[in-house]
């Protein structure tokens, strides 16, 4: 679904990204995962086209879409949930849900909407409210129902548990198995290690802009050296 | 003592032009709320479309109301150009640049005005210019009852937008958080240079409903941007209903205050308010972001 190969991409005159080699199959989670500053963020940043890549490829459903406009790669299936949820605070939950499939036609945005209501209720019982009086957790539901809006192939799910309270990490991250186990392909950036191993069939560790490991999940959950030099663990 | 007929008289005076400083105020609000920067163009905009007007019914014969439905779209074809095309990419990725873009235009379109229409105050002439309308105990003219009704619709409409449309949907959106904007796939850029159109609409609508009551010069912009801005920090930064609140509250008390003060005096009360809510209320009156 997704092929990255030998990515580059930076700020200026710095290089973040120094060849970046990951890929994500439809129907896994795969883990991202590196201390904070590694790149994890701008790798994102670049898959969905904020950020131009300035070498390598990423071929997206057998596509090239590297260098591709934000608008475009959304177009094609690819859907990013920024980091710090980023909703729309001034608008409603309503409004911030129908936003994430704004550029589709009236129908498409109305099925999406129930969807979505469906897998989060109470973000129904909240569509009326500002976006920006929802608690953090909740926050998060939208955010990533924004994302399920567009109607992804790929969901990038950036540290969604960031700042939530532990039983509500949980609910995120089990989301997201269950959005993989439907078809998604997830690739998903944590810094709750443990937990995201346990849901993701694989994992890359990101270092200084260079994936320093890889490999499923359970093999470097049990990789004694990769636990202390990059788990943390 | 005044009579309370034309104290009831001044403030109707007050509330029409009230209503027009509402509409220019709120276009300056929403290009602030969206771009985070004082537009000080916006005068000159609506000078520009003043002389519009202005020419319209002097060569073509055109009555001001009727060149609504002509320098409507031409005005906000021109804003979104201007922003686009002008604005966005002299100012670059910084505000302050931008902020000074924006008053560069200002000097650069009053000083190509004063050569091509010298500094002349101008004035136009229609079958209704002097024609009152009695409400209750109040004469006021008809074109003042023109722009107050004008204006009200128009704020409907500018809010209808905002709120209503799935343009008014975007362009909040990217007011608050422009790179999630990119992400839900909407063009920010569109969406900016949009805003800014819609701005200098509201100014093309508001130099329509003036002109028969007022007049076009040069500098006419210098008053109206001083008062808008007046307005949207008293209103709330942003805020919509603020600035239409604030407004008409400009507006009476300026009319109040020229009756009983007189006319050089009249704007002290504007002012007085002005630094009353930024010393007890800085956030303004109805102080919430768009
Ligand atoms: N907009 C930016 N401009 C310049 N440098 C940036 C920008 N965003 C991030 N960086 C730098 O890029 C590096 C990687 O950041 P990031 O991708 O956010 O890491 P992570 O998400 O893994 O914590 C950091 O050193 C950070 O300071
Ligand atoms: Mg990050």
């Amino acid at each position: 679904m997704l092929e990255v190969r030998e990515l580059r991409a930076g700020y200026g005159p710095v290089e973040i990204l120094r060849g970046v080699d990951l890929d994500v199959a439809k129907g896994e989670v795969v883990a991202l995962l590196g201390a904070n500053g590694a790149g994890k963020t701008t790798l994102n940043r670049t898959l969905s086209g904020l950020l131009r890549p300035r070498a390598g490829s990423i071929r997206f459903a057998g596509e090239p879409i590297g260098g591709l406009s934000a608008e475009a790669v959304l177009a094609r299936g690819l859907v990013h949930v920024p980091e710090g949820r980023r909703i729309f605070a001034n608008l409603t939950v309503r409004e911030n849900l129908l936003l994430g499939a704004y550029r589709r036609g009236r129908a498409r945005r109305r099925a999406n909407l129930e969807r979505v209501l469906a897998l989060f209720p109470r973000l129904a019982e909240r569509l009326g409210q500002p976006a920006g009086t929802l608690s953090g957790g909740e926050q998060q539901m939208l955010a990533i129902g924004r994302g399920l809006m567009a109607e992804p192939s790929l969901l990038v799910l950036d540290e969604p548990s960031l700042g939530l309270a532990p039983m509500i990490v949980r609910q995120v991250l089990e989301l997201a198995a269950g959005l993989a186990r439907d078809g998604l392909a997830v690739l998903l950036v944590e810094q709750n290690v443990v937990q995201a191993l346990a849901v993701a069939r694989r994992a890359y560790v990101l270092e200084q802009g260079r994936i320093a490991a890889a490999g499923p999940a359970a093999e470097l959950l049990a990789d004694d050296r990769l636990r202390r030099l990059y788990l943390g663990l | 003592m005044v009579d309370p007929s034309i104290v009831a008289a001044s403030a109707l005076h007050g509330l029409a032009t009230g209503a027009v400083y509402a509409l220019v105020a709120l276009g300056l609000s929403l290009v602030y709320g969206v771009l985070h920067i004082v537009n000080f163009a916006h005068g000159s905009l609506l000078m520009l479309a003043l002389y519009g007007v202005y020419f319209l019914h002097e060569r073509l014969g055109l009555d001001p109301y009727l060149a609504l439905p002509v320098l409507l779209p031409v005005a906000g074809l021109a804003g979104y150009a201007l922003h686009r095309w002008v604005i966005a990419p002299a100012g670059g990725a910084r505000d302050e640049n931008v902020l000074l873009v924006t008053l560069g235009l200002a000097l650069v379109l009053e000083n190509l005005a004063l050569v091509a229409f010298r500094s002349d105050t101008r004035t136009i002439e229609t079958a209704y210019s002097f024609s009152m309308v009695a409400l209750g105990p109040a004469l006021l003219p008809l074109p003042k009852l023109v722009a107050l009704l004008g204006s009200l619709v128009a704020t409907l409409v500018l809010w209808a937008i905002v709120q209503k449309t799935d343009l008014g949907r975007a362009i909040r959106a990217v007011a608050r958080e422009r790179e999630a904007a990119r992400l839900v796939g909407i063009d920010t850029r569109h969406a900016f240079a949009l805003a800014f159109a819609i701005g200098t609409a509201s100014s093309a609508v508001a130099a329509c409903l003036l002109l028969p009551s007022y007049y076009v010069s040069p500098q006419v912009g210098h008053g109206f941007v001083l008062i808008a801005f007046t307005i949207v920090v008293l209103g709330g930064m942003g805020s919509f209903w603020g600035a239409f609140w604030g407004g008409l509250l400009i507006g009476v008390v300026e009319s109040l205050g020229g009756l009983f003060l007189g006319e050089s005096l009249g704007q002290i009360g504007i002012f007085a308010i002005f630094i009353a809510v930024l010393l007890f209320r800085p956030t303004g009156l109805l102080g919430r972001p768009l």
